[in-house]
């Protein structure tokens, strides 16, 4: 027999092992996130995908699925927070996005959009982060991370190189680069790596493209990244 | 019975007018909103000075002290106070130099720069004087509404229009929320 839970009143059915983010996506329920990535084990960190199982908040990418389990999803609750999470991303670091070669393919972005995030509500930090130019064929623009680690376990896992890590803590986390001098120029780091096509956001961009697609014909653009994701599901 | 007509006050901080342009984009709708509101302090009426209103539209962020002067006025008289675009909802384009020292930025720019030779950072009294960092307007007093864009395009300004007028909790569909 097929084992059920209730996801935001409907039932949703699921096998061993699978997350409630993996089986709601697998019935068509799209949830919001940044640091999950189907390719990669759940990472837990952005908390966008926050739902509510028994009253209690659980990160919908990492919590294997139950039988019997009532999964609240897409509420004004949850939604509330998710966009008050995206709020405090948007002021930690600069996010200019008229001149953002990323604007309309950022999924940062995107989920403002889903989650009708008019203003980023809280005072701005403007933090200082230099731009690494270094290497000839990408550019790092720090002042766009979101710590989701994608390109580092993409670098670590799957490209072997370990070219990105995280350091420090709290408000004082940034993104580094593993070499001696800091570049990315001095490292193997390559622009066919997956590292250098993951980012959700405009920190690791390609250089020589830039605005090659004009802004407004854009993925997010086009289409809701509610509708744009779940495609990619199918 | 006819309505009496909502006032409505404009203003373009540290802005580029870009999002007044796209407020007259709204094109022949201009017409059906001058049947509901009219213009009180707005570089449309040249109106100095801001009286009570129903609604003011701020665009720009707060670069300089003469900007926290009209942006109280707004808020001391709108009833409704709107933040229309990039730069008033985060600071935008000017904001760029929050991470620079203001100073060396002054230099750069009247001092330094190719081709200027005896150049000096203008000291007119005149002048308003610049805060050190460029603030999102709601940093600096409570703002009720924001229509995110760069500019925020025509339609999208209407339909928010539209709907406060009406009396309709204003919402942007997918297609009209624009951060760029």
């Amino acid at each position: 027999m097929t084992r059920r839970f209730m996801f935001d009143g409907q039932p949703v059915a699921f096998e061993d092992g699978q997350t409630i983010m993996e089986a709601a996506r697998a019935a068509g329920h799209f949830i919001p996130y940044l640091c999950w990535h189907p390719d990669f084990p759940p990472h837990g960190s952005c908390k966008l995908c926050i739902v509510k199982v028994g009253g209690r908040h659980v990160s919908s990418c990492a919590l294997p699925a139950k039988e019997g389990m009532e999964v609240e999803s897409n509420t004004p609750e949850i939604n509330a927070e998710r966009r008050a999470l995206l709020q405090m991303l948007f002021v930690e670091g600069n996010h200019f996005c008229p001149s953002c070669e990323k604007s309309g393919n950022c999924q940062l972005q995107a989920l403002a959009y889903e989650l009708e995030m008019t203003s980023a509500r809280f005072n701005h930090i403007f933090p200082d982060r230099p731009v690494d130019a270094s290497h000839p064929d990408m550019l790092l623009e720090f002042n766009r991370c979101i710590f989701c680690e994608l390109c580092v376990r993409a670098s670590r896992d799957v490209d072997k190189k370990s070219v990105f890590s995280l350091t420090n803590r709290g408000i004082h986390k940034h993104l580094v680069v593993s070499a001696e001098s800091g570049r990315l120029g001095d490292t193997d780091f390559s622009r066919d790596d997956l590292a250098a096509n993951i980012c959700p956001v405009g920190v690791i961009l390609r250089k020589r493209v830039g605005f090659a697609v004009p802004i407004g014909q854009r993925i997010y653009d086009e289409k809701p990244i509610s509708q744009v994701s779940m495609e990619a599901e199918k | 019975m006819t309505r009496p007509k909502l006032r409505i006050a404009t203003t373009s901080l540290a802005g580029c007018f870009g999002c007044h342009m796209s407020f007259l984009d709204i094109d022949e709708h201009l017409f059906e909103l001058v049947e509901l509101v009219e213009f009180d302090r707005s570089p449309l009426t040249d109106i100095k000075h801001c009286g009570p209103c129903d609604i003011g539209l701020i665009e720009g962020g707060v670069c300089n002290a003469e900007n926290v002067h009209v942006l109280r006025e707004f808020r001391n008289n709108c009833k409704t106070l709107i933040a229309v675009g990039a730069c008033a909802i985060n600071g935008g384009l000017p904001a760029q130099r929050n991470h620079l020292e203001l100073g060396a930025c002054l230099r750069e720019v009247y001092e330094f720069r190719d081709g200027l030779s005896g150049g000096q950072v203008p000291n007119d009294p005149e002048l308003p004087l610049l805060l050190d960092k460029v603030h999102p307007i709601h940093e600096v007093v409570r703002v009720d509404y924001f229509i995110p864009g760069c500019p925020p395009s025509g339609p999208t300004i209407w339909k928010f229009l539209s709907d406060l007028i009406a009396g309709r909790t204003p919402r942007l569909t997918h297609s009209l929320m624009h951060f760029d």
